[in-house]
């Protein structure tokens, strides 16, 4: 789980680009802010991933599998 | 990957746009490729509020006011509007502040920059250079971890402050009590500006427009040398290509370095200049366009750096950092020097701290 809440462009894709190096086929990335979910799932898909996006609240919790 | 095309299609028309209307803007009276300058317009507010005495450039410029109000409703009515702030602001503002001294060493913010391109002014080219050279340092402090660390939520009243004194700027600009300082005809670049009610629609637009699109000419560059994405870039070089043929058209074209409209052709500081700026936006996270979006949107820290980016223009001109077109000046030169050792400062105390 990567806890990118706060985190302004393009810190979420860096600390999920860093996650992403353990080459597992789930993750999830919070995020608050719609920059970040958009930036986000270009990047997993980017990378092979799919993305599911689920509002909680004020944040967005993004899963991502292969 | 559809959604991508979509998306990559979406801000190549938004950067056309954008590049016909700074060209149009020139036509309706802003000084040559100068359609929009953030940097060039902050100094020129800055002025007009009599923060600074350098009278040929002073005028409260409308397209500032509506590049941020034109964000604002567009975040509004997309419901995007979200105030948030507390990463580091205090920080922001001395980033900003040296990023506008970068900016008015080699005379533009990267928005002018892309426009000085499109008008055939190569100097803007080394400038570039320097410009992505200043991110790719940025990069590797970000790869390392930098980072300002989260931002909070804010309370609304705290999110529309900028707005509504942007709107008290309109009416200091329509009202222009004797207090209010405007660069008198023929006095230089201030008093050469395209009417009131065009320059702020023109904003609007650009303001709304950068909203949906995320336009950022630091993104453009920062996202292809850190993920190999071209979307931001992408509109980035389409503003190049709708100046440049609009330039044609309207017969403003001259490629050259000598004699540019309001540049100077002395390399190193174009260089060292947009260095400056390229590294200190790459830490703030968007270049000074971005950062009134930003602000627009409701993010306070953008908005500090707005303030940061207008003392730095008030200081730049009372100091005598800014150059003209004779070149850089020797207060200037030491202040790029000074920023480039502020602004590394800043990185490594980022991304080299105990948690």
């Amino acid at each position: 789980m990567v806890d990118a809440r706060g985190r302004s462009c393009p810190e979420p894709v860096i600390m999920l680009k860093k996650a992403l190096e353990s080459k597992e086929n789930n993750y999830e990335i919070l995020v608050d802010n719609h920059v970040s979910v958009e930036n986000v799932t270009r990047f997993a898909e980017h990378s092979g991933y799919e993305v599911h996006i689920e509002e909680k609240g004020d944040d967005f919790l993004l899963t991502l599998t292969r | 990957m559809k959604t991508s095309r979509n998306e990559t299609l979406i801000i190549a028309v938004v950067g056309l746009v954008i590049g016909v209307i700074a060209v149009a803007l020139t036509v309706f009276g802003n000084p040559a490729n100068m359609g929009f300058c953030i940097a060039c317009f902050i100094r020129d507010t800055a002025g007009g509020l009599g923060l600074h005495q350098a009278a040929a450039v002073q005028y409260i410029r409308p397209e500032i006011i509506g590049l941020v109000l034109g964000a604002f409703l567009m975040a509004v009515f997309r419901k995007e509007f979200s105030p948030r702030g507390g990463s580091a602001p205090l920080t922001r503002f001395v980033i900003g502040f040296f990023v506008m001294i970068g900016c008015l060493v080699f005379l533009g913010c990267p928005f002018r920059m892309v426009l000085r391109i499109g008008g055939g002014d190569l100097n803007a080219l080394v400038g570039l250079v320097g410009f992505a050279v200043g991110i790719g340092i940025g990069i590797l402090f970000l790869n390392h971890g930098y980072s300002l660390k989260r931002t909070y939520r804010q309370p609304v009243a705290e999110g529309v402050v900028l707005p509504v004194i942007e709107v008290a700027m309109l009416i200091l600009l329509i009202a222009a009590p004797a207090f209010i300082y405007f660069t008198e005809a023929g006095g230089g670049p201030g008093a050469l500006h395209a009417p009131i009610l065009i320059s702020l629609a023109a904003g609007l637009i650009v303001g709304a427009l950068a909203q949906v699109t995320r336009l950022c000419m630091v993104g453009g560059i920062r996202d292809f040398l850190l993920f190999r994405q071209t979307r931001l870039l992408v509109g980035f070089l389409m503003i190049i290509v709708a100046a440049l043929v609009c330039n044609l058209l309207v017969g403003s074209f001259s490629l050259g370095f000598v004699d540019q409209p309001i540049a100077h052709s002395d390399g190193l500081w174009n260089f060292l200049g947009m260095l400056l700026v390229g590294y200190g936006c790459a830490l703030l996270g968007g270049c000074p366009l971005r950062q009134l979006v930003l602000a627009g949107e409701g993010n306070v820290d953008s908005a500090v750096t707005f303030i940061g980016l207008l003392v730095g223009a008030a200081c730049a001109h009372n100091f005598g950092l800014a150059s003209s077109t004779a070149g850089a000046t020797a207060n200037g030169k030491l202040a790029v020097v000074i920023g480039l050792v502020v602004v590394t400062v800043i990185a490594a105390a980022n991304t080299f701290h105990k948690e």
